[in-house]
C-alpha cells in the first residue's frame, strides 16, 4: 500500500496518447456508415463484416448465433480493452461503440464469456502516422495483462477462504488464510494501484488514517482485519461486514483488470515500484504490524517484480545486456536469500518477521537496493 | 554539479572539460575562501550561497577565467597523495565506511575505476555519468542532482582499505603490517554498527551539500557491490592544516589542533604521514587513518567550573594559550601543566615525538532520548605509522582526566593509498595490478 502513486498512471497517460479515447457512447450518428463493422459470433467463429474501417467514431454490431451467452470485446495489439459488451445472449444483437485513432486493433468474441476468445484482426485508417509497434513488447504487455488476470482471478477464491473464516468467527483460520489472500494482490499491486481508488479500499495501513478518521468507520480493508485478528483478537459484526466489503471490493478489482492501462514503460517502473514497496514497508516491517507476515509479501513483490523483468526481457537483453546479466544475478541473489527464511521452497511459510534481527532486516535490505538499482534502469532499457 | 542558471551549450562544454591537474594545483596552494571572503563562523551555509552569489562561477565557459582566488573552489584530485589529507580542512564533512558485498575481483576492480571517475568529475565541480537532466526521459538520471548550481567546495574524496579488505580476493599478503587491528583501549564502548569496514570515503567540502552529495552518488554506483555499514556526518572541523587561520574550536569550547602538521609541512609529513621505503611498494606515498566517535558529554563539561576545564585541557580557554603562556603559539612548557593534563598526555614529547595529523569534525546526530546532545568529536588522524601514531598516544590518554566527558563509541582503522596520478589511474591500481 501506499498512499500516493504516480508513476504507472503517468506511463499509462502517455501511452493512452498513441491509443484512443474509448467508451461506450451510444451516439448513433455513425449507422450505416463506413464505421459500423457487423459482427456475427457463433460458439466456434467470430465473423467481421469488415477488416479495415476508418478512424473515429465506430460502432461495432454483434449477431450472437451461437447457442452460449457470449462477449465481444474491441482490443488494442496488447490486449487492452478499447470497449467491450458482455452478456449477449443466444439469438441476440448488442451494439457497442467507440472513438478509436488509425492502427491496428483486434476483435474477439468470447463464446461462453471465456478462455482469449476468437480474434480478428482489424485495422483502424487514415488520421495520420500510426506508431511503429514492436510486436515483442505487445506480445509483453498482452502476457502481463494475462497474469495480472490471472492473479486477480486466483486471488478471489483464496480472499472468500479468509472472508468466509472471518464471517464463521473462527480466528486462527482466518489467521491462516489471511497472508495467502494477499499474494495476488502483493504480486501486481502497481496494476491495481492504478485504478485509483481499490488500492485504498483494501490494502490501507493503520498509519495511513489521518486526523478526524475513525479506525472503526473509515478503516477497511485486509489491514483492519489483519488488526482485529492480531492485535484486537476478536471479531465483531463490523468485521464481517469488512470481509465482505473487502470481496466487493476485490471483485471491482478482478473485473477491471483487463482494463489497465499498461505499457512496457509501466511494466518495467512497475518492477521497480515493488521493489520500492519492499523497500519502504516490507523490509522496515511497516506493512504487516500485527501479523508479521511481511516476509509473504516480500516474495510476491519480488516474484512480481520478475514476472515483468522476465517478459521485457528478450527486448531489454538486446538494448542492454550487462544490465540483463545483473538483473539475473541480483534477482537470483535475493530469491536465494528469501529462500533461508523458509523451509520448503514451494511453500509460502516464511518467518515471522519480528523474529528476523536487525542484522538479517540489513542483509535483506542491502539484496533489495542491489537489485532495485538495476531495476531502476529497465524501463529506459526497453524503450531505447 | 553544474551551472543551472545558464545550461547554454557552452556551459555543457565546459563542463565536460576535465579540470586539469596543473590548473587545481594552482588553486590550492591559494589562501583558504574563508580568509579570503570573510566567511564569519556562523552560518557557513549561508555564506557559501551568498558567495556564490558574489563570486562569478567557474564554469560558466567564457574566455573571462576567474582568478585563482575567486575559483579557489576546486581541489586537485590528481597527485603523489590523496587529497583530503594534508590539503587545507574545508567546513564538513560526510565520511563512510563501506562493506565489500561482490566476490568476483573484477566487478570490484571496475567499481573502483568507476569510483574514481566519479571522483574525479565531483572533485572538478560536475555532475557524475550523463548528468542530472536531459537524458532518457524513462531513465533515472545518472546524477542525483542536488549539487546542481553549487560550487565544487574544494571538495577532496579520499578512499582507504581497512583490515578486513584483506581477507577478500586473495589480498591476505598484501596487508600492510602497519595496518594493524586496534587494540582496546581502557574506556572504549564501541559499537560495532559503527566500528570497521572494508573500505572508506571521507567526503570533505565547505559545503555540507556537496558532501553529502559526493558520497550519495559513490553508494549509488556501489549498489550491489558494496553497501554503506556506517556514515557520519561533520559539521565543523576541529583541526586545520593551515595554521594562518584561525585554529577552530571543538564542541567543549576549546581550541583543537594548535600545532597540527600544516599542509607546507613537507618534512613533518615525510617523517609523520606518509608512507616511504618500508613498504609495502603500492603504499609509497598513502598513509593510515584512524577514525574514532568519540561522544562527548557536553552537559556533564557545561557545568565543569573554567578553572578546571583549562587545567584538564593545559590551555586557556579564550586565547588558547599553553600554561603559563600568553598566546596560542607559544611552545607550551609541559612541565607547567598539571601531570595529566590532555596537552601534556597527548604532546609528543610525552610520546616518543609520535605525531599525528589530525582532521576531524564536530558532530551531533541530534539527541540521545534521554534529552542530552547525542553530539562529540569525529577524530581523523592521519599517520605513517599507527603503531607509532595513534597507539601510543591513545594509551598514554588512559589517565586523561577528560575520560569523564567523552567516550570512543566507534573505531576503524584505514590504509589510505597513494594519490591518483593522472586520468589513466584509479583508487588502488597499484594494490591490485602490482606484485607484492
Amino acid at each position: 500500500m501506499r498512499a500516493v502513486r504516480l508513476s504507472v498512471v503517468t506511463a499509462a497517460a502517455t501511452a493512452a496518447a498513441l491509443a484512443a479515447v474509448t467508451g461506450c457512447t451510444e451516439k448513433s450518428d455513425a449507422a450505416g456508415g463506413d464505421g459500423v463493422i457487423a459482427v456475427t459470433a457463433t460458439d466456434t467463429k467470430c465473423e467481421v463484416s469488415k477488416k479495415e474501417f476508418p478512424a473515429g467514431h465506430v460502432e461495432i454490431d454483434v449477431e450472437n448465433k451461437g447457442s452460449k451467452v457470449t462477449e465481444v470485446y474491441l482490443l488494442f495489439p496488447d490486449d487492452r480493452i478499447v470497449t467491450e459488451r458482455e452478456n449477449i445472449g443466444p439469438g441476440t444483437s448488442q451494439k457497442v461503440t467507440a472513438e478509436v485513432k488509425a492502427g491496428a486493433y483486434r476483435i474477439a468474441c468470447k463464446p461462453g464469456m471465456k478462455g482469449k476468445g476468437i480474434r480478428q484482426d482489424v485495422t483502424a485508417t487514415g488520421g495520420g502516422k500510426v506508431a511503429k509497434r514492436d510486436p515483442r513488447l505487445d506480445k509483453a504487455v498482452a502476457d502481463y495483462r494475462a497474469y495480472a488476470q490471472q492473479q486477480a482471478d486466483e486471488t478471489l477464491p483464496k480472499a472468500k477462504v479468509f472472508a468466509e473464516a472471518v464471517k464463521a468467527g473462527d480466528i486462527e483460520a482466518a489467521k491462516k488464510a489471511y497472508a495467502d489472500s494477499r499474494i495476488g494482490w502483493e504480486r501486481t499491486e502497481p496494476v491495481a494501484e492504478s485504478f485509483g481508488d481499490i488500492d485504498p479500499k483494501v490494502d490501507l495501513r493503520e498509519d495511513g488514517l489521518e486526523e478526524g478518521q475513525s479506525l472503526e468507520k473509515d478503516w477497511t480493508g485486509w489491514h483492519r482485519l489483519e488488526r482485529s485478528l492480531w492485535q484486537d483478537k476478536k471479531l465483531t459484526d463490523r468485521d464481517s461486514e469488512l470481509a465482505d466489503q473487502l470481496i466487493t471490493d476485490l471483485t471491482d478489482w478482478q473485473k477491471r483488470a483487463g482494463r489497465a492501462e499498461i505499457t512496457p514503460t509501466s511494466m518495467g517502473n512497475g518492477a521497480k515500484e515493488l521493489l520500492d514497496e519492499v523497500a519502504t514497508g516490507k523490509v522496515t516491517g511497516e506493512e504487516e504490524r500485527y501479523s508479521h507476515t511481511d516476509l509473504v509479501d516480500f516474495k510476491a513483490n519480488v516474484e512480481g517484480a520478475e514476472k515483468s523483468y522476465e517478459l521485457l526481457k528478450p527486448v531489454a537483453s538486446e538494448n542492454d545486456a550487462a544490465l540483463a546479466k545483473e538483473l539475473d544475478t541480483q534477482f537470483a541473489a535475493l530469491n536465494t536469500l528469501l529462500d533461508k527464511y523458509r523451509t520448503d521452497k514451494n511453500s509460502y511459510e516464511f518467518t515471522s518477521y519480528d523474529k528476523v534481527g536487525k542484522a538479517e532486516r540489513k542483509e535483506l535490505s542491502d539484496a533489495v537496493n542491489a537489485l532495485a538499482e538495476p531495476l531502476s534502469k529497465l524501463a529506459a532499457a526497453v524503450v531505447k | 554539479m553544474t551551472d543551472t542558471t545558464n545550461s547554454t551549450d557552452s556551459t555543457k562544454a565546459a563542463d565536460e572539460t576535465e579540470a586539469t591537474g596543473d590548473m587545481q594545483e594552482s588553486n590550492s596552494r591559494t589562501p583558504s575562501r574563508r580568509s579570503l571572503i570573510g566567511w564569519g563562523g556562523a552560518g557557513l551555509a549561508l555564506g557559501a550561497a551568498a558567495a556564490g552569489g558574489a563570486v562569478a562561477m567557474a564554469r560558466t565557459g567564457d574566455d573571462a577565467e576567474p582568478t585563482a582566488a575567486e575559483s579557489g573552489a576546486a581541489v586537485a584530485f590528481h597527485g603523489v597523495h590523496q587529497s583530503g589529507i594534508a590539503t587545507p580542512v574545508q567546513d564538513r564533512l560526510h565520511f563512510a565506511a563501506f562493506e565489500v558485498k561482490t566476490e568476483d575481483r573484477a566487478e570490484f576492480v571496475q567499481l573502483l575505476k568507476d569510483w574514481t571517475a566519479a571522483a574525479r568529475r565531483m572533485a572538478a565541480g560536475h555532475t557524475v555519468g550523463e548528468g542530472a537532466y536531459g537524458g532518457l526521459a524513462e531513465a533515472p538520471p545518472d546524477d542525483t542532482g542536488e549539487a546542481l548550481g553549487l560550487k565544487p567546495s574544494r571538495l577532496t574524496l579520499t578512499i582507504g582499505f581497512g583490515p578486513s579488505l584483506f581477507g577478500k580476493f586473495d589480498l591476505a599478503d598484501r596487508r600492510p603490517e602497519a595496518l594493524v587491528d586496534l587494540p582496546k583501549f581502557a574506556g572504549d564502548n564501541l559499537d560495532k554498527n559503527r566500528s570497521g569496514g572494508d573500505l572508506c570515503v571521507q567526503a570533505c567540502a565547505d559545503d555540507p551539500q556537496v558532501a553529502v552529495h559526493a558520497i550519495r552518488n559513490l553508494a549509488r554506483i556501489g549498489f550491489g557491490k558494496v553497501v554503506i555499514r556506517w556514515s557520519q556526518l561533520g559539521f565543523g572541523k576541529t583541526s586545520s592544516t593551515t595554521p594562518e587561520e584561525q585554529t577552530p574550536r571543538n564542541l567543549m569550547g576549546f581550541k583543537d589542533g594548535t600545532r597540527n602538521i600544516a599542509g607546507t609541512e613537507t618534512d613533518r609529513l615525510k617523517k609523520f604521514v606518509w608512507v616511504g621505503a618500508e613498504g609495502p611498494s603500492w603504499m609509497a606515498g598513502g598513509s593510515y587513518l584512524v577514525a574514532r566517535r568519540i561522544r562527548m558529554n557536553v552537559e556533564t563539561w557545561d557545568r565543569t567550573s573554567l578553572q578546571e576545564q583549562e587545567d584538564i585541557f593545559g590551555r586557556d580557554k579564550g586565547e588558547g594559550a599553553p600554561v603559563g603562556k600568553a598566546k596560542e603559539r607559544d611552545e607550551p612548557f609541559l612541565k607547567a601543566m598539571k601531570p595529566d593534563a590532555h596537552v601534556r598526555l597527548a604532546h609528543p614529547d610525552s610520546n616518543n615525538g609520535a605525531t599525528l595529523l589530525r582532521r576531524g569534525y564536530s558532530f551531533t546526530d541530534g539527541t540521545d532520548g534521554l534529552g542530552r546532545l547525542d553530539a562529540g568529536l569525529f577524530f581523523l588522524a592521519y599517520q605513517r605509522d599507527v603503531r607509532k601514531g595513534f597507539i601510543p598516544v591513545q594509551r598514554s590518554l588512559a589517565i586523561d582526566p577528560l575520560n569523564e566527558y567523552i567516550q570512543h563509541v566507534g573505531s576503524a582503522i584505514f590504509a589510505i593509498p597513494p594519490g591518483v596520478r593522472d586520468k589513466d589511474d584509479w583508487w588502488g591500481r597499484a594494490l591490485f595490478s602490482e606484485e607484492a
